[in-house]
């Protein structure tokens, strides 16, 4: 029986289900929180961009979206399977495919901040 | 070794299996949860597109994020990472047992742990972003 | 001593006259301390010998009376009738394919538990004049609970893994052998990761957990599978970024 190679995505899941656990609640609250009424400090435009021109802020913000995508698209190939989807080479393939698509894509936005 | 006939093999069916217990619904909702966490990476992908666009776009993005729907959508979202991040600290003492000597640290020390350095960590988060 | 009436709906299930299993109905006077088994045991004895299930040590050591009771992997002899109300229903355990009423084949189990080696390896061949292994009450705790295992496969009828996917290695299996890899006496850990590390192994666990809620000497098969799942993670890096590199 041949070693599996899940251990490369797997390792991904766990690493941003753990970073999504702590950060992600509070995240959505700081995009939430204006449509009641209170405006986080670095939503404003000069704020934000001034945090993510800055190359720790770039860091930040690559870091959390790397790993929410890889969590997500590793936890979705499970969960099709789970749902009765027998089609796993290609679940596999569209999943990791859409979160490197999304991967360049953040790499790509941060390139132009 | 079946000695007499043919033994019989019981169906499970690939599509309604979970619908036999709590249990298994419990963990199905546990495990759609990914589906809310890649929608907020969508909506933080979306926002860093327009934060690169310039001013007026990102003025746009958070008019959509206060919209009636956007706040439908990420409440949602808080919903669902919630119970991804309760779901998730419950289950770490059995992923990583703390051995000292001859015991192990109790589940609920770790557990609470975790939930105290959540708290910690989106308080300093808030915080940070300036929201008091 | 108090009595009552007990409705057992049994799946039934003759290999030599059945093309299908159907249910047939007990009525049963029990005492109410038994357990299912004690009410299974009555029926055989006093209604319908021809009933046929697995049993043995009648306290939950032995691992034999594993069945579906009300839809719950449970041991017989551990099913108290008190906590019941109704129509008990008993029916042989999921996921094995049924040989005769309640009688599962659990060859697939046994083979997958040969697999694994589920017995000491040691580091070094030592003759026994060299003496006993030492091993500290410490590192005796490391492992222990996974030395608990009763071979019941409670945790493969819970798994809907194991349902679903037939090779999957199984709960019950791939704990031994995380026993045995963490025992300090051991030294085949190497060997037990061909197969564990596997995709039939360890990676077709999805963390559902339910092999743990129902495992009656209190394993954690779970808890197991995840401790695999991490070592595993850690040696494919060694492997592949250290090739040579000393484990």
């Amino acid at each position: 029986m041949a070693k599996s190679n899940k251990p490369v995505v797997w390792g991904l899941f766990a690493a941003g289900g753990t970073v999504t656990a702590f950060l992600t609640p509070a995240l959505v609250l700081l995009t939430l929180l204006p449509a009641f009424g209170v405006m986080p400090e670095v939503m404003s435009y000069d704020n934000l961009r001034a945090f993510v021109s800055h190359w720790f802020g770039k860091l930040v913000v690559f870091g959390i979206l790397f790993l929410m995508l890889w969590h997500a698209a590793h936890r979705l190939r499970v969960t099709l399977h789970d749902f009765g989807v027998r089609a796993d080479g290609f679940v596999a393939v569209a999943v990791y495919l859409a979160a490197a698509a999304g991967t360049l894509a953040t790499g790509y936005f941060l390139l132009r901040i | 070794m079946s000695a007499h006939g043919k033994p019989y093999v019981r169906e499970v069916s690939r599509y309604r299996w979970f619908l036999r217990s709590p249990r298994y619904m419990r963990y199905m909702v546990r495990e759609v949860t990914c589906v809310f966490i890649a929608l907020h990476a969508l909506v933080l992908l979306v926002g860093l597109k327009r934060l690169s666009e310039g001013r007026e776009a990102w003025e746009t993005f958070l008019d959509n994020l206060t919209a009636p729907f956007g706040v439908q959508l990420q409440l949602l979202i808080l919903a669902f990472a919630i119970y991804h991040s309760m779901s998730w600290f419950n289950v770490t003492p059995k992923a990583m047992p703390v051995q000292i000597g001859e015991k192990f640290l109790p589940g609920a020390v770790i557990i609470g742990a975790h939930y105290a350095g959540w708290f910690i960590v989106s308080i300093a988060l808030l915080f940070l972003a300036g929201v008091f | 001593m108090s009595e009552r009436i007990v409705e057992l709906e049994v799946l039934r299930f003759n290999p030599e006259t059945d093309a299908e299993p159907r249910f047939q109905r007990y009525s049963v006077p029990c005492m109410n301390e038994w357990v299912v088994l004690d009410a299974l045991n009555h029926v055989k004895e006093t209604m319908d010998p021809t009933l046929s299930y697995r049993w043995s040590c009648h306290m939950a050591v032995c691992g034999s009376c594993g069945m579906m009771i009300n839809g719950e992997p449970k041991l017989a002899c551990k099913a108290f009738l008190r906590e019941y109300d109704g129509v008990i229903r008993v029916e042989p355990l999921a996921h094995f394919p049924i040989q005769r009423d309640l009688v599962t084949v659990i060859d697939d189990f046994v083979t997958k538990l040969k697999r694994v080696k589920p017995y000491l390896i040691p580091k070094q061949d030592q003759p026994v004049e060299a003496g006993e292994f030492k091993q500290s009450p410490a590192e005796l705790k490391k492992y222990k609970q996974y030395t608990l295992c009763i071979n019941c496969m409670l945790c493969y009828a819970a798994c809907p893994e194991y349902g679903l996917v037939p090779k999957f290695i199984g709960p019950a299996a791939i704990s031994l052998a995380h026993r045995y890899n963490e025992d300090s006496r051991d030294g085949g850990r190497e060997q037990r990761q061909q197969e564990i590390a596997s995709n039939e192994g360890v990676w077709e666990c999805s963390f559902v957990g339910a092999c743990s809620e129902v495992c009656p000497e209190h394993v954690d098969p779970a808890g197991a599978l995840q401790q695999v799942k991490i070592k595993s993670t850690v040696d494919w890096y060694q492997e592949h970024l250290l090739p040579g590199s000393k484990k």
